[in-house]
């Protein structure tokens, strides 16, 4: 698996506002959904459970990084989407420092296997110092494409 | 005072694998530690106090990794992340859609 197979292209986000925890999830499951990859009437239940899945430890892992995610029965397959944002937001994170980049997964209920290989897929890119501090530079969604693209060994 | 490392295998038992919640946790108590803590399977070896390192494991239910723990705190610290990858998930988690 390669971040390209479920990172949805149409659904990255370039440029966050300001914004909160719940802020930065609604944008990157809203952007999943206007790339129609649920059924819209999924959208807040989705919302409700990333965060529920946040209350029980933030997914901002440090470095700059968080990776909020859930299962959900309104996906058939492993659905994912980026977010950049310039400024950082505060996610509460383990090292307490603000988030940068952010990346989102929604996995089917019974497919675990796909879940950690997305996990394990998106450290091999993220350990890379060079490439997260190129996502935090990039302010369009194809820039944020052109480095997906490139960081698949 | 023995510098050799202390090896222990462990067998994921949650269905979900050894994800990132349980990753967290680990990486939490094994930076509590001074002693150096490497998780590996089939050969690759991270480093245990790290989450992005322990994401590279991808250990679904039923992988064996084995735990090299080595320093002045060794023994403690591979029995208390033994433990804690051997506590089976509480009944609210295993019937939790998150993970």
């Amino acid at each position: 698996m390669r971040m390209s197979d479920f990172v949805v292209r149409e659904a990255i986000v370039p440029d966050l506002p300001p914004t909160n925890k719940e802020g930065v999830i609604r944008a990157m499951v809203e952007s999943l959904r206007a790339a129609g990859q649920f059924r819209g009437a999924d959208l807040e239940d989705i919302i409700r459970a990333i965060l529920k899945r946040e209350f029980l430890g933030s997914t901002g892992i440090g470095r700059g990084v968080a990776i909020p995610h859930t299962k959900h029965n309104s996906v058939d397959r492993l659905v994912g989407t980026v977010a950049v944002s310039h400024k950082g937001i505060a996610f509460d994170s383990l090292d307490g420092e603000p988030v940068y980049v952010f990346v989102l997964l929604i996995s089917p209920q019974d497919r675990p296997g796909d879940h950690l290989r997305a996990l394990e897929n998106v450290s091999r890119s993220l350990r890379d110092d060079n490439f997260v501090r190129a996502l935090r530079g990039a302010t369009t969604r194809e820039e944020i494409i052109a480095l997906l693209d490139r960081a698949e060994h | 005072m023995n510098d050799a490392p202390l090896l222990q295998k462990v067998v994921i038992t949650n269905p979900q694998g050894f994800h990132m919640r349980p990753m967290a946790a680990f990486a939490q108590l094994a930076s509590r530690f001074q002693s150096s803590v490497k998780v590996s399977r089939e050969g690759q070896s991270v480093n245990g106090k790290s989450i992005l390192d322990l994401m590279l494991l991808a250990a679904a239910q039923g992988t064996e990794l084995t735990l090299e723990v080595a320093g002045p705190d060794a023994q403690d610290a591979l029995d208390a992340l033994v433990k804690l990858l051997k506590t089976p998930p509480t009944e609210e988690e295993a019937s939790e859609p998150s993970i």
